[in-house]
C-alpha cells in the first residue's frame, strides 16, 4: 500500500471541511474523486501533498510516517516530511509553472537542485518526457508562449521528472478550453496503461469511469461512497451519489 | 570665455568635479539603500509583530518627514544628544542610505506579494526548500517586477542628492548656487539643470535596457 490515510479532520474557521476521511492507495492504482464543489475534494489532495495540516487523523505515505494525531505523536521530523514530498507529485488546476524558466528549465530545475541529478541526465529525462508529451519541439519556449494544454503537460512532465510514487491531479483539465481536454486525459490515460499510481480529482465523469480503479464519491467533507466505477455510476444504491450524478448530467 | 558674465570654462570643470561628490551620494545610497531595503522587505512580511512592527514604524517616520530634515538629524542630532559627530559625509550618507531603504523596502514588499501563492505551493510539493524557493523561484520574479518602480526610484535620488548641500557637502547644487550668486546669474542653475538631466537620462536609458532585458517572459 503507498498511502494510507485515516480519519483524516480538517477545519477553516470553525467549519469542518474534512470530517473523517479515510483511503488507502495501492500501487498501479488509479483513484477518481468526484463530488460536488466545495465538498473537500482539493482540501483533501492539498492534505495529502503537505500544503495544508490536518487537524486530526494519521497519513502514512510509502511506509513513511506524516502524521499521527491518534497515538498523539503529530507531524513527523522535516526531514521525513521532505522525503515523503518527493515520494508524491502533484498537478495543479491552473498548472503553475514557473514563469521565468524556460520549459525544458521547468523540468530540469528540480531535478538537479532537490534530487542532486547531474545536469546531463536530467536534460535527457526532460526530452524523453517532452517526447512523450508530444512537445519536445517547445522545450526552450516559455510557459507564456504556450495553450493552456500544453502548459499543464509540460506541468505533468515536470512532476513525473522527480519519479514520484503517486502522482495527485487536481481537476486537470478544469482550467482548459474544452477542445483541449482531450489531449491532457490522453496523457493521463497513457500513465495509467504504465500503471502509475494517480489519484485523480476530477469533473470529467466519462473519463472518471473509463480510466479509474476506484471511484470515490464526496460531499460535504465525507467519503459518501467507493466502489469500482461500474458500481458506482452503473448502479450507485446510495441516494446522494444519485442525485449527484442527475444533478451532474443535466448540466 | 563668458556667458552672461560667467567664466564658463572655470564653472564648468568646477561643476563636474562637484558632480564626482553626486555621483558619490547616488552611488554610495545604492550600494547600501538596496541591500536594506530588501531586509526591510523581509522584515515587513515576518510574521513576528516584534520585527515588523519597529520596521513599520521606521517607515512611516523615514517616508513621513523630509529627508532634509533627516539630513540635519543625522548632522546634528548625534552632536546634541550624545555629544559626537558622523561628519558631514558619513550624516549625508546615512541618512539617504537610511531613507531610501524605507521606500525601497515598501517596493520590494509590493513586489513579493506578488508572487502568487501557487508558486510557492508548486516547488514545495516539488521538494524545493524554502530557501531555494524564494532564490530560484520567488526572487527572479521579484527583480522583475520591482524593476520600474525603482528606476524611477533612482530617478528621484538623482534630482535628492541637491538636498545634501543643506548640511554643506560640496555637491553639484551648492558649487552651482554659490557661482549663481558670485556671478549674479542664473547661467549656473540652468548647467546645473543639464547635468542632473545628463544623469537622469542615463538612469532611464540603463533602466529600459535592463527592463528589455526581462522581456523574454511574462509572468
Ligand atoms: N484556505 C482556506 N481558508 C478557508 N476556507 C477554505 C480554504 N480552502 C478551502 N476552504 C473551504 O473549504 C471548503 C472545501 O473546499 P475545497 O476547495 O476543498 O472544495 P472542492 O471540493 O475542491 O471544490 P471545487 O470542486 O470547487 O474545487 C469550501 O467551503 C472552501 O470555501
Ligand atoms: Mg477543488
Amino acid at each position: 500500500m503507498l498511502l494510507k490515510a485515516d480519519n483524516l479532520q480538517k477545519q477553516f474557521d470553525n467549519t469542518s471541511v474534512l470530517k473523517g476521511i479515510s483511503l488507502a492507495v495501492n500501487e498501479g492504482e488509479v483513484i477518481a474523486i468526484i463530488g460536488p464543489s466545495g465538498s473537500g475534494k482539493s482540501t483533501l489532495l492539498r492534505c495529502l501533498t503537505q500544503l495544508e495540516k490536518v487537524d486530526a487523523g494519521r497519513i502514512e505515505v510509502c511506509g513513511k510516517l506524516m502524521v499521527d494525531t491518534i497515538s498523539g505523536l503529530g507531524y513527523s521530523d522535516p526531514k521525513t516530511l521532505h522525503e515523503i514530498i518527493l515520494e508524491v507529485g502533484l498537478v495543479f488546476q491552473n498548472f503553475i509553472l514557473f514563469p521565468h524558466y524556460s520549459v525544458l528549465r521547468n523540468i530540469v530545475d528540480a531535478q538537479v537542485k532537490v534530487l542532486g541529478v547531474d545536469k546531463q541526465t536530467a536534460v535527457d529525462k526532460a526530452m524523453d518526457l517532452l517526447d512523450k508529451m508530444n512537445l519536445r519541439s517547445r522545450s526552450n519556449a516559455y510557459p507564456c508562449e504556450m495553450s493552456g494544454g500544453q502548459q499543464q503537460r509540460v506541468a505533468i512532465a515536470r512532476a513525473l521528472a522527480l519519479n514520484p510514487r503517486i502522482l495527485f491531479f487536481d481537476e486537470p483539465t478544469s482550467a482548459l478550453d474544452p477542445e483541449l481536454t482531450g489531449e491532457i486525459l490522453k496523457v493521463i490515460r497513457s500513465l495509467a496503461e504504465e500503471k502509475m499510481t494517480m489519484v485523480i480529482v476530477t469533473h470529467e465523469m466519462a473519463f472518471a469511469r473509463d480510466v479509474a480503479d476506484r471511484v470515490i464519491f464526496m460531499d460535504e467533507g465525507v467519503i459518501v461512497e467507493a466502489g469500482k466505477p461500474e458500481e458506482l455510476f452503473g448502479n450507485t444504491q446510495n441516494q446522494r451519489t444519485k442525485d449527484f450524478l442527475q444533478r451532474f448530467n443535466q448540466n | 570665455m563668458r556667458i552672461d558674465n560667467v567664466p564658463i570654462d572655470l564653472l564648468i570643470p568646477n561643476m563636474l568635479s562637484a558632480s564626482v561628490k553626486t555621483l558619490q551620494i547616488f552611488f554610495l545610497t545604492i550600494i547600501l539603500s538596496i541591500p536594506l531595503g530588501f531586509l526591510v522587505a523581509l522584515a515587513r512580511r515576518s510574521k513576528y509583530r516584534i520585527i515588523n512592527i519597529p520596521v513599520r514604524i521606521y517607515q512611516l517616520i523615514f517616508r513621513g518627514t523630509p529627508l532634509m530634515l533627516q539630513l540635519f538629524f543625522f548632522m546634528y542630532g548625534p552632536y546634541y544628544i550624545f555629544g559626537f559627530t558622523f561628519g558631514r559625509d558619513l550624516a549625508c550618507i546615512l541618512a539617504f542610505a537610511i531613507n531610501y531603504a524605507a521606500y525601497f523596502g515598501e517596493i520590494f514588499r509590493g513586489g513579493i506579494g506578488s508572487i502568487p501563492k501557487g508558486q510557492y505551493e508548486a516547488a514545495k510539493v516539488l521538494g524545493y526548500t524554502k530557501f531555494q524557493t524564494f532564490m530560484r523561484i520567488v526572487l527572479p520574479q521579484v527583480i522583475k517586477i520591482v524593476i520600474p518602480s525603482t528606476g524611477n526610484e533612482l530617478m528621484t535620488l538623482v534630482k535628492d542628492t541637491s538636498l545634501a548641500q543643506s548640511i554643506a557637502v560640496i555637491e553639484l547644487f551648492r558649487v552651482a548656487t554659490t557661482a549663481g550668486s558670485k556671478y549674479a546669474s542664473t547661467v549656473p542653475i540652468v548647467v546645473a539643470a543639464l547635468f542632473y538631466l545628463i544623469m537622469n537620462t542615463i538612469v532611464e536609458i540603463s533602466f529600459k535596457i535592463i527592463e528589455k532585458k526581462f522581456d523574454y517572459y511574462k509572468n
